[in-house]
């Protein structure tokens, strides 16, 4: 019987083992090179290392300079600040669109299920460059977008609320980058609400209808929190990518939309500055990560004070 | 049906289900059926899966429109209500408790919803949560509870806003057999307390003979026989009544002689005499019913007063021992089987029946219905 508990414990450690050593691999230990990379000198090629060995003595050389200087110069701030505000307008709207989607489709007669939930993903079927790219040419001028919108004259209030910079002009504009991430990142957000969403007990909303709930009522009262997990994992889905996001910002932002992934970007391949480059990583991971731990310790707390 | 007969024809009675009909594209979930049901009862509807009870049961909840017919409760047509409006509260088959909200706000959802005053909202739940006995328990989710308590929290929830009309779905079906006897009663104890009209769906005749004052039992979508569970299992309408209810031996035969005070039916293994008149012919088929409990099991040939009707000779087949009383399966000459139940009254027997003896069955007149239909 010992024996077999010992096998049975080893068997689930090794089990729980394989994605914390995947975690190690590939996240701790390349946060770790990054780091390191962060706190070392440039030198003509590649950063120095931090070790070196100078007459026979071990010398650890660790520079704060590129963290003095992030906060130094508010180009940085802002540019955080700026990614932030456009990952969380993305998210908002994903949200709002994606709900509604994934409640309709989790409603739909199950025989149409399978076919809604492929072409939520029938997008992946295409490179996600391609796509992004395609935007380009919808919101350009003369593009089937841009002559929709000016022909109803949408633009002149997209100028207005400085979303565009002048009418008639989509491109490189937070409206088409918005646009793009909104594009871009739904499924993320529609998958996990869908399964959530499905799952859900039909039969509350009958109680809820019995006790007197009117049907809006019902669903701000049981369906929205009882999604709550849902909510939470689209949302995650779509904030934390967008932060970081690259690509989308490169090809349809413009000057107006600073992202931390395009400074990260300069340091790198234009300034060659790859200490700063990092600091400017570490940090971006740092602001991500340390709110998430907050709020799943929260979330855990919670959980236990109610148990 | 035998409904109407119950209430008087003057008054209306408090919920009227007037020739319901319910039409899912072709196929008549509920076909027909009339109730009326009297203020204060407890009112069954009994019947095993699909017989279309919990469509009837749905229909005055307001989740299921009726195809047809009217459905009055207290003098108010309810057509065209949704739920939400109806002065009728459900209790749930596995209860549906919002998984979200404590026992506290689970209770008060309904009361939220007419728009009550804090203090007497506070108040009615507080009341409630003393009825059901789950004070200590008001700050807990439902996860948090037993079976046993979340049934509670489920019943002081659709009372709350003290119902003209509660609906009960299976109240009992989710817990065990053991705690499923306690709570019939205390169940009952509370909704008579309350003093709320009743009407409960449930497949198992136990439940429903022990809780409702009265029992429709349901099959196909129609209402076979509605009546008193002591009428209900004594005297059944039909075969299907007799034998969905309790532990039946039925016998086919042919009505022998009809006298105003008794009849005799010759059936393949034996003859029956019927303490009472039935209405038929001679030479009619007919079905004989006797209750397993209703026969006397022997060694000797018993000397009843009918001889040489109402007993039979049998080899004992099989028993069942279940406690307080055992099953013997007689085979009958035929290669029928005849159901015995005696009670274990002592504990020891002399003489034991056992497998392979060969025993005498007698019954009384006044222990067989005879069924036509």
């Amino acid at each position: 019987m010992k024996t077999f508990f010992g096998w049975l414990r080893r068997g689930r450690t090794s089990v729980i083992g394989v994605p914390y050593l995947w975690l190690v691999v590939f996240f701790l230990f390349p946060f770790l090179v990054v780091f390191k990379i962060s706190v070392s000198e440039m030198g003509t090629v590649s950063v120095n290392d931090v070790l070196s060995i100078k007459d026979g003595v071990l010398q650890l050389t660790l520079r704060g300079t590129s963290y003095a200087f992030l906060t130094q110069d508010d180009l940085y701030f802002k540019t955080y600040l700026s990614s932030i505000k456009y990952a969380a307008i993305t998210t908002l709207l994903c949200l709002a669109i994606g709900y509604p989607f994934s409640y309709f489709m989790a409603r739909a007669k199950a025989t149409i299920q399978p076919a809604l939930l492929m072409l939520v993903m029938l997008p992946f079927w295409t490179s996600f460059l391609l796509r992004v790219y395609a935007w380009k040419g919808l919101l350009d001028e003369n593009g089937w977008v841009w002559r929709a919108l000016t022909a109803l004259h949408l633009d002149q209030s997209l100028a207005y609320f400085e979303l565009i910079s002048a009418p008639g002009k989509l491109m490189n504009t937070p409206f088409s980058l918005v646009i793009g991430m909104v594009y871009t990142y739904l499924p993320f957000m529609i998958l996990p609400l869908y399964s959530n969403l499905a799952k859900m007990d039909l039969r509350l909303l009958e109680a809820a209808s019995d006790l007197g709930a009117t049907p809006w009522k019902a669903f701000w009262l049981i369906t929205v929190p009882l999604s709550k997990a849902g909510i939470i994992a689209g949302s995650m889905l779509v904030f934390i990518p967008c932060v970081g996001e690259f690509v989308i910002p490169e090809l349809l932002g413009g000057p107006q939309t600073l992202m931390i992934g395009r400074v990260l970007w300069d340091e790198f391949f234009s300034n060659n500055d790859w200490p700063m480059a990092s600091t400017v990583a570490v940090v971006m991971i740092l602001l991500i990560i340390v709110p998430l731990a907050v709020f799943n310790r929260y979330q855990a707390e919670a959980q236990e004070k109610a148990a | 049906m035998a409904a109407s007969t119950d209430a008087p024809a003057t008054t209306a009675a408090y919920l009227q289900i007037h020739d319901v009909v319910k039409d899912f594209s072709g196929y008549k979930a509920v076909n027909h059926v009339s109730l009326d049901i009297a203020k204060g009862e407890i009112f069954a509807l009994l019947g095993s899966s699909g017989c279309g009870k919990t469509t009837l049961l749905r229909m005055l909840a307001g989740f299921e429109t009726p195809s047809a017919g009217r459905i009055v409760l207290n003098g108010q047509d309810l057509a065209g209500m949704p739920p939400y409006e109806r002065p009728i509260n459900m209790m749930f088959q596995s209860y549906a408790l919002f998984p979200h909200l404590t026992v506290w706000d689970n209770i008060a959802f309904g009361l939220k919803r007419d728009g009550m005053p804090r203090d007497k909202l506070a108040e009615r739940v507080e009341a409630m949560l003393k009825l059901v006995q789950l004070g200590k328990f008001a700050k807990r989710k439902p996860h948090q509870l037993s079976g046993g308590q979340q049934q509670r929290v489920a019943l002081a929830r659709s009372l709350a806003k003290r119902p003209q009309l509660m609906l009960l779905d299976e109240p009992l079906g989710a817990l065990d057999k053991k705690l499923r006897e306690e709570t019939q009663i205390e169940l009952v104890n509370i909704i008579e307390e309350v003093g709320v009209t009743c009407v409960m769906v449930t497949h198992d005749q136990e439940e429903a003979m022990t809780m409702a004052s009265r029992i429709a039992v349901m099959s196909e979508g129609r209402i076979l026989q509605v009546g008193a569970p002591s009428d209900i299992y004594e005297t059944p309408a039909t075969r299907f009544v007799a034998d969905f209810i309790g532990n039946v031996n039925m016998m086919e035969g042919t009505l022998q002689s009809d006298y105003p005070d008794h009849v005799i039916v010759e059936c393949a293994d034996c003859s029956h005499y019927v303490g009472h008149g039935i209405t038929g012919t001679e030479g009619m088929a007919v079905s004989i019913a006797v209750r397993p409990e209703k026969i006397a099991l022997q060694r000797e040939m018993p000397a009843n007063e009918q001889a040489p009707h109402n007993r039979v000779q049998g080899t004992i087949k099989d028993l069942a021992y279940f406690g307080s009383f055992t099953v013997y399966h007689l085979l009958l000459a035929s290669g029928a089987m005849l159901k015995v139940s005696q009670s274990n009254a002592s504990r020891h027997r002399d003489d034991q029946l056992t497998w392979g003896d060969t025993a005498w069955a007698s019954w009384s007149p006044t222990s067989q219905v005879v069924l036509t239909q």
